[in-house]
């Protein structure tokens, strides 16, 4: 079967410049059985119905676990899932808890009042390329920007980031199914431990916010709302490792993903620059046509599931290929153009149902207010090398290094 | 050129299109109109002097006194280059001659009619009980107007007499701004007539819970007034006098076609009869081609739920179907649309989101199959004959799209698959326990298919036992 | 606003806090009217709302004059 040797191949290295072409072929089966059993969902409707389905479940327990797996899956309980990886009732008490202190309706402008500091950081890091003719986009600006946002947002020291940026690393690796490099199992296991120690260190940081509380969301984790509902110690330590880590690659990635996005697209790069406004679309687009998230991997059917002419069975693993369905020309007219004004952009960069991005707002603000400045202040940007080199994963997909000449920043 | 399709291409290059009631059926529909080419002459005919505005924040934001009861005009979606006969209403209907009689005496020509006259608030059956100052209704911008300067001028206590989805939201308000109220209502709990008893059940512990003071199985008798001719209090059925200075009438809505009497149009007090086309039926049956109906006034039959005809009240109901009739309007026969759209509602009240899909109505029974009405955070599902028909939420609401197309497949009711949030030993069906199990017909099961609204197609399966 | 659609991912009440409030978990309030100087803000919201549920009023408003009143009506 053709359709069997697609998904590997997609996740292949080879295929991580441009996917897209593979998707394409992979959407000829709306609904493909892999040659592993797991079923490839690739189509839009199809997806976004299957995020909204409640035959789908998060949980990793619930996965019928392949030869060499279950030990993985047994020391997993060592720390036990993230709501990310949860069903309701338990995912809804828990995002909704993580919520209080992040969103609305209990705080509402959290978000909004980042905007100040967010333009600070982003000045602070072109001011450091001033006297410079070159950059790595990853290096110099992507990675170090989000990780202040969030160690601010969560009250985490960014003088700790040296040590929990390995363990990130090797976190998000764990969600890489490839063959490739020391393969799937060696990368979960590691992963697990690397969860383990950012847990231990996070407990520890909670514990200093519980007798000393600061403005942050730690503190306001740990405080609790009052006699309502709160957090276990525990669920406090997984949710804190997931806002850490999910806030992480993903921004990393939308962010260097529009400056290549825009340096191959001189027109919007020019449009941008002359009126701002347009990075509220333009980022929307940027989600559907170059998503940081490429696909989920990690859905179980709880039951036989009829989509798209296809049975999937009870029990079967279910990946759900978002940057897929963000091309289906069924949906979105002229998928292949990156056209940053697009309305009705419905995309799919965010997942959807009860497990739409929880940083979302948060994301899209970094990922505005960086491209409108770099747009604004780099002298006539351009790409050293197209293609980038990527990184292994294909699941959180983007270079690894962008480097990029330009003639000096304007202030 | 066959005759119809020269017709419909002659009527989109220079016909006249009159739309009578310019509310959101009626703006959706002009808008439409002009969407698909059509550049002939329109002309908006409507009682109420205000442009087009939106009716659900009236007894939400605007009763708790966030927005103004005028700032709530409805978006435009494009320029429509109409006539605007605004503050004037249709007084009549010449089928044969083409012509819509207004108030004022003039006649206006058209070449296709769209009726979407709506319905108003059901006003108090006694007449001079009626007019006492602080009796009031709730259906239009003035009269959210009214309502809302009596709540801010913190009346000693309201009466919200019938707990509908308005006179729920009503009392919500209220409580929310520290208002005392009572809710009296005939049937055994809020909501019954729309979502059934056990749904109703939840509905009355929201109520009590926001304090509420809900008596149901009562019936407001006589509401009297001071020498003044203000309102100060109500007699119930069981024997109580109530204090009030302000009872708000929320039985419901009449239809406005009284305007049609003797036009030959089937209209009449349960709303204009039309085909799935919005097509309206003259008195004998036969379908008229150059009249069409949308919204609240109109009544259709939907192949999904055995032909019958249904009456939605229903703002997505009047935007799906004012579209589907613009788009008959200016289209020759076979490009024309049925109106299959999938019945949904929301209400928001004591900070839950409610919505809807399907026809609860229909279900003889329902299955809680997410979460828990002890919580008052679940997803229900209603069904008839072995099929889902309907489903509800409480701040469930993203999982309602798949519920969605359960009804639209014909899904096997009680739902027998796993899922995530399952109770124990999986979902158990109990009556609905609506006041009248209507029994609807019986006949081929219908399914719905495809998702852009030009792909929507019928298909008919055997019928499930 | 198309409250139909709307799923409730509080996306527009991020975007535009002086607009949008969420209303209890899941139920939305809006101003239907917000004035021009809130329009950059409603735009944002528009854009980000997963399920597009949000209706902004086309740039200008009504070309009819007795349609006066312009600006973006969520
Ligand atoms: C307070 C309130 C809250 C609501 N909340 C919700 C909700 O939360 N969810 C939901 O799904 N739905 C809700 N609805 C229902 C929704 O607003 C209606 O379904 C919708 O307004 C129907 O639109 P329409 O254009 O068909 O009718 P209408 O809005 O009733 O408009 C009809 C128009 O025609 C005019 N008219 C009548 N007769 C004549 C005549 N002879 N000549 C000229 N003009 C005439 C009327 O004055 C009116 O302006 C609510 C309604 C109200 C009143
Ligand atoms: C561009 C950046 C981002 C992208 C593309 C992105 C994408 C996604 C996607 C696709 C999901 C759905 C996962 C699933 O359904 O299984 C998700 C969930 C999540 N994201 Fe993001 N994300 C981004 C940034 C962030 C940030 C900055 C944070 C933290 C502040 C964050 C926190 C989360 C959390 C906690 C979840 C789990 C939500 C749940 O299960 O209910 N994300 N994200
Ligand atoms: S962003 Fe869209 S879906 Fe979310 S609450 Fe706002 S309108 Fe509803």
């Amino acid at each position: 079967m053709t359709s069997a040797t697609l998904l590997r191949r997609i996740t292949d290295y080879a295929a991580r410049a441009d996917p897209y072409p593979l998707y394409a072929e992979l959407r000829r089966t709306p609904v493909a059985r892999q040659e592993d059993g797991v079923y490839a969902v690739s189509t839009y409707w199809e997806i976004a119905g299957l995020l909204h389905d409640p035959r789908l479940s998060s949980d990793p327990r619930n996965r019928v676990p392949t030869a060499g797996e279950e030990d993985i899956l047994e020391e997993e309980q060592g720390l036990p899932p993230s709501f990310l990886r949860l069903d309701p009732p338990e995912h809804d008490r828990l995002r909704r808890l993580a919520t209080r202190p992040f969103g609305p309706p209990d705080s509402l402008r959290r978000v909004s009042d980042m905007r100040g500091d967010l333009a600070r950081m982003v000045s602070g890091l072109i001011d450091g390329l001033r006297d410079r003719e070159q950059a790595d986009i990853v290096e110099d600006f992507a990675y170090p920007f989000p990780v202040m946002v969030i160690c601010n947002l969560l009250g985490v020291p960014h003088e700790d980031e040296g040590r929990f940026h390995v363990w990130a690393e090797a976190i998000v690796a764990g969600l890489d199914p490839g063959e490739e490099g020391e393969g799937p199992a060696e990368r979960l296991r590691a992963a697990q431990r690397a969860r383990m120690e950012l847990g231990r260190y996070l407990a520890g940081l909670i514990e200093d916010r519980r007798r000393a509380p600061g403005g942050d969301m730690l503190s306001a984790l740990a405080a609790g709302h009052g006699d309502r509902e709160r957090m276990s110690p525990l669920e406090l330590v997984v949710t804190a490792v997931l806002l850490l880590i999910a806030g992480h690659e993903t921004t990393v990635n939308l962010i260097t993903n529009g400056m290549l996005t825009l340096l191959r697209h001189p027109d919007a790069l020019r449009r941008l620059r002359e009126e701002p406004g347009l990075a509220v679309p333009l980022v929307e687009e940027l989600l559907r046509y170059e998503p940081p998230v490429q696909l989920l991997p990690q859905r179980t059917a709880l039951a036989d599931i009829d989509v798209g002419g296809v049975t999937i069975p009870r029990g079967a693993p279910v990946w759900l290929v978002l940057a897929s369905g963000n091309r289906d020309p069924r949906r979105f007219p002229d998928p292949d153009r990156f056209d940053p004004g697009r309305t009705g952009n419905e995309h799919l960069g965010f997942g959807g149902g009860i497990h739409y991005c929880f940083g979302a707002p948060l994301a899209r603000l970094e990922a505005q207010v960086a491209l409108t400045e770099l747009a604004r202040r780099l002298v006539e940007p351009r790409l050293v090398e197209d293609p980038p080199p990527y990184r292994r994963n294909p699941v959180l997909r983007g270079p690894r290094h962008l480097p990029v000449a330009f003639d000096g920043c304007v202030p | 050129m066959p005759a119809a399709d020269g017709s419909a291409e002659e009527f989109r290059r220079r016909g006249h299109a009159v739309v009578v009631g310019a509310s959101l059926a009626g703006l959706r529909a002009a808008e439409t109109l002009r969407e698909e080419g059509f550049a002939g002459t329109l002309t908006m005919i409507g009682d109420e002097p205000h442009e087009p505005y939106d009716r659900p924040p009236l007894s939400k934001q605007v009763l708790l006194g966030r927005t103004g009861a005028g700032d709530t005009l409805l978006p435009r979606r494009r320029a429509l280059e109409a006539r605007w006969l605004l503050g004037t209403a249709a007084t009549g209907l010449d089928l044969a001659g083409r012509r819509v009689r207004l108030a004022g005496g003039e006649e206006v020509r058209y070449d296709r009619l769209l009726i979407a006259t709506g319905t108003r608030a059901r006003p108090w059956i006694k007449e001079t009980e009626a007019t006492l100052d602080g009796v009031l209704t709730l259906r239009t911008a003035g009269e959210a107007a009214r309502l809302a300067r009596r709540l801010d001028a913190r009346p000693r206590r309201v009466l919200v007499i019938g707990a509908g989805f308005t006179g729920s939201e009503i009392a919500s308000a209220c409580r929310e701004r520290g208002i005392d109220v009572t809710v009296a209502e005939r049937g055994p709990a809020p909501l019954v007539g729309a979502l059934g008893g056990v749904v109703g059940a939840v509905a009355a512990e929201l109520h009590r819970a926001h304090g509420v003071d809900l008596r149901c199985g009562i019936t407001v008798t006589a509401l009297e007034g001071d020498q003044a001719g203000r309102l100060r209090c109500a007699h119930l059925s069981d024997g109580t006098v109530l204090e009030a200075d302000v009872a708000v009438v929320a039985l419901g809505a009449v239809r406005n076609t009284e305007w049609l009497a003797g036009s030959g149009l089937a209209a009449g007090p349960r709303g204009i009869a039309c085909d799935a086309g919005c097509r309206a039926f003259d008195v004998h049956g036969i379908v008229t081609d150059d009249v069409f109906v949308a919204g609240d006034v109109a009544r259709s039959p939907h192949p999904l739920f055995g032909y019958q005809f249904l009456s939605l009240e229903h703002w997505g109901n009047a935007v799906a179907q004012a579209e589907v009739a613009a788009h008959n309007m200016v289209s020759p026969g076979p490009e024309r649309r049925p109106h299959l759209w999938l019945p949904a509602f929301w209400s928001a009240q004591f900070g839950v989101n409610i919505k809807s899909v399907g026809v609860p109505p229909m279900g003889r029974e329902l299955a809680v199959v997410q979460g828990s009405l002890t919580e008052r955070r679940f997803a229900a599902v209603y069904g008839h004959q072995g099929r889902v028909i309907a489903a509800v939420t409480f701040d469930h609401g993203r999982w309602l799209p798949f519920y969605g197309r359960l009804i639209e497949s014909a899904a096997p009711f009680p739902p027998d698959f796993a899922q995530v949030d399952r109770a124990p030993g999986g979902p158990r069906p109990i009556p609905a326990e609506f006041p009248d199990p209507a029994l609807p017909t019986h006949g081929p099961t219908v399914t719905l298919s495809g998702y852009a609204p030009s792909e929507r197609r019928v298909t008919f399966v055997p019928a499930r036992v | 606003m198309d409250l139909n659609r709307c799923e409730a991912y509080a996306q527009c009440a991020f975007q535009a806090p002086d607009v949008f409030a969420m209303h209890g978990e899941e139920a939305l309030m809006y101003e239907p009217c917000p004035g021009d100087e809130r329009r950059e803000q409603v735009m944002r919201a528009a854009a980000s709302c997963p399920v597009q549920a949000i209706l902004v009023e086309w740039p200008g408003g009504p070309a009819v004059p007795e349609e006066a009143g312009t600006g973006a009506r969520g």
